[in-house]
């Protein structure tokens, strides 16, 4: 007797394709958790390796010296050299090694191989960063950090206002990087969700169908858009309007930095809101201008509440675009790790950082290790603000604009 | 009777056309103030074209021209001078789908009034509370306006819709077949609901349903393919037709 429902032979080629569809799948997936994996696991050889004390800590942080050289070292990172660091450290990297604590008893002002360039020739050595005022660079930290005898360990480094990541004593703060990141992702976001949502706005209601048959696409494919065209377009065009008009100190900046990130933003933001915007039925709008409401009113009182989850999405992806773009940000900020919220001074974002610096650092020494760190920071912040999104905010949305 | 017959709105000759395809043929009657005129017809006759036509909500179509006049209170609706918002604050509507957005029951309501003026909370608060008691819709949900209109029942939103209408106060009720997706409880609330408004209202309902038509309404039109066949007193629609069509329709040998 023959089972009438049995179960009919597939065909091999739907078989292979149901099969690599999942191995496909699972695969992705597992590769973004090891993304994350290795990243961490990078960062975290920095701690390890700070409390053991093995051969990589050996060559980053010389052994304790002479108060006389301590003193005398510290002095020469004049205030102008901030921002030059990363300039010079593949020729500190081979002073460093060269440098033998136990043998170099010397005071230090004959060693002169140890110091970078730029510390005695600044104008020459940098033009650009070479010209930094005194008055935005401030110089009490390393007033602080030269009278110390310890290297400071290892969470104090991290949390001081220099970031020198290449010297005798080499300075991982990150309070200018993080103070840099803020201040250009927050320019971005200021100018760029504004723009996304309103030109959002105007395609998904009031744009005639021609319209945005041309502009939707238009501005997606600036998605796109490569971020190193972006960025030398701020570098070179916006960079001399803002210095046109503003006549500011440092051409680059972190204003020219947000724009050009801003410029990055605009279309994602753009395309996410402007596809939730879309997904609004239609009949509210009907019926929301059948009750007498102007156009605007409907798109303002209506259909963007309605949107607002998607919408916000739509910016917190523009966030974390903006807060992760490197090339852009390594080209037109400036790049130098001011501790200044000015937004006419230069800044240097996380992103910059491990872009400029990650290309050239030894592996597996203390400034590998901060350089992962950073990018741990950049993968936990952005991830942690889509989960509080998804968890908290989006149902705070919900309830605020739809009153469910 | 002649005062109360008096011609709330007034078609002639009126057409509508979407791109080239004609939809309405030239039709021609008078809808009297404070009645319920039903139209009804097979799908695609044309019937929502001309009530959509009425509060213009037709212009949203792309390719959308008209012909003839449209008159409301002695005024073309189509004039130039016609400020569309305001025209359909006059004439409110009520859809097939029930529509409410995605707000609070309470801001369903007042979504409507405050559009162009400020008014306070007692203000708002009265004029919720006796839109929803018109609608009957008071007892069910007073304890939950601060709740999402999504909470409700298909016949509850369809009856929000309504008092979210009458809330800003309008003249003309506009109902595009209101109960095709209620349950006949739901239904029969809201056709109570119509003959109630009447008196304060002139409603014009579209409806699939012949016995909704015979039910609640005092005028019946009988559209096909575009074209106003029949326009008569309810009774006499259902009871002797005039035209074959009409006859064929309602004794449901086509449509």
């Amino acid at each position: 007797m023959t089972n009438p429902f049995r179960k009919e032979r597939k065909f091999i080629g739907e078989f292979l394709a149901e099969w690599s569809i999942r191995i496909v799948a699972s695969l992705s997936i597992v590769i973004i958790f090891l993304i994350f994996f290795f990243v961490f696991r990078e960062a975290a050889s920095l701690f390890t390796t700070m409390n053991v004390g093995t051969a990589n800590s050996k060559t980053e942080t010389p052994a304790p010296r002479s108060a006389d050289a301590q003193a005398a070292a510290p002095e020469q990172y004049s205030a102008e050299t901030y921002g030059d660091a990363p300039e010079t450290y593949g020729e500190s990297d081979g002073a460093a090694e060269q440098y033998n604590p136990a043998v170099e008893v010397e005071p230090l002002p004959g060693t002169n191989i140890l110091t970078p360039l730029n510390m005695n020739y600044p104008e020459i050595y940098n033009p650009e960063t070479g010209s930094l005022p005194a008055d935005i660079n401030d110089p009490t930290p390393m007033g602080t950090f030269s009278v110390t005898e310890q290297p400071l360990s290892l969470w104090e480094n991290l949390t001081s206002n220099v970031w020198q990541p290449v010297g005798v004593q080499p300075k991982f703060g990150m309070i200018p990087l993080l103070i840099g990141t803020a201040k250009t992702t927050v320019i971005a976001i200021l100018l760029g969700a504004p723009l996304g949502i309103l030109a959002a706005i105007f395609t998904a209601f009031f744009a005639p169908a021609r319209v945005r048959n041309i502009v939707k696409p238009a501005i997606e494919l600036l998605a796109g858009f490569p971020s190193v065209v972006v960025g030398f377009f701020c570098l070179v065009t916006v960079a001399s309007f803002i210095q046109d008009n503003f006549d500011n100190t440092f051409r680059l900046n972190a204003l020219v930095g947000g724009i050009g990130l801003a410029l990055a933003v605009i279309p994602i933001v753009y395309a996410i809101a402007e596809d939730s915007l879309s997904a609004v039925p239609r009949t509210l709008w009907e019926a929301s201008l059948a009750l007498g409401s102007t156009k605007w009113q409907t798109a303002y009182r209506v259909m963007l509440p309605a949107a607002a989850p998607g919408v916000f999405a739509a910016v917190l992806l523009g966030i974390g675009r903006a807060f992760g773009e490197t090339m852009i940000a390594i080209m037109a900020t400036g790049n130098a790790a001011l501790n200044s919220w000015s937004a006419f001074a230069p800044a240097r974002t996380f992103a910059a950082t491990i872009g400029s610096e990650m290309g050239e650092v030894v592996w597996g020494s203390e400034h590998y290790g901060v350089l992962f760190l950073l990018g741990t920071i950049l993968f936990v912040v952005s991830f942690s603000l889509n989960a509080v999104t998804e968890l908290y905010v989006k149902k705070r949305l919900i309830k605020r604009f739809q009153g469910r | 009777m002649a005062k109360e017959l008096q011609a709330k709105i007034h078609a002639s000759a009126f057409s509508v056309f979407y791109r080239d395809k004609q939809a309405l043929h030239s039709v021609t009657l008078d809808i009297p103030e404070r009645k319920v005129t039903a139209f009804i017809g097979p799908s695609g006759c044309g019937k929502s074209t001309f009530l959509r036509s009425i509060n213009r909500m037709n212009d949203l179509v792309e390719g959308v021209r008209n012909e003839g006049r449209m008159i409301v209170d002695g005024t073309d609706v189509y004039d130039k001078s016609v400020d569309v918002v305001t025209l359909r604050r006059r004439i409110g509507m009520v859809f097939q789908k029930s529509i409410p957005f995605p707000k609070s029951i309470y801001e369903n309501i007042t979504y409507g009034m405050t559009l162009t003026e400020r008014k306070t909370k007692a203000e708002l608060d009265e004029i919720v509370e006796s839109s929803l008691k018109r609608s009957a819709l008071w007892e069910e949900v007073k304890d939950r306006l601060k709740n999402s209109a999504l909470g409700l029942s298909g016949g509850q939103q369809q009856r929000l819709c309504i008092a979210r209408a009458i809330a800003v106060n309008p003249d003309i009720l506009l109902m595009d077949e209101p109960c095709s997706a209620l349950d006949p409880i739901s239904t029969g609330k809201v056709e109570e609901l119509i003959s109630e408004l009447k008196d304060t209202y002139t409603i014009v309902l579209v409806t699939h349903n012949m016995q909704q038509a015979a039910r609640v309404s005092d005028l019946t039109g009988f559209f096909l393919m575009g074209k106003l066949i029949e326009f008569d007193k309810t009774r006499t629609i259902f009871t002797s037709p005039a035209q074959k069509e009409t006859e064929d329709y309602i004794t449901g040998r086509f449509g």
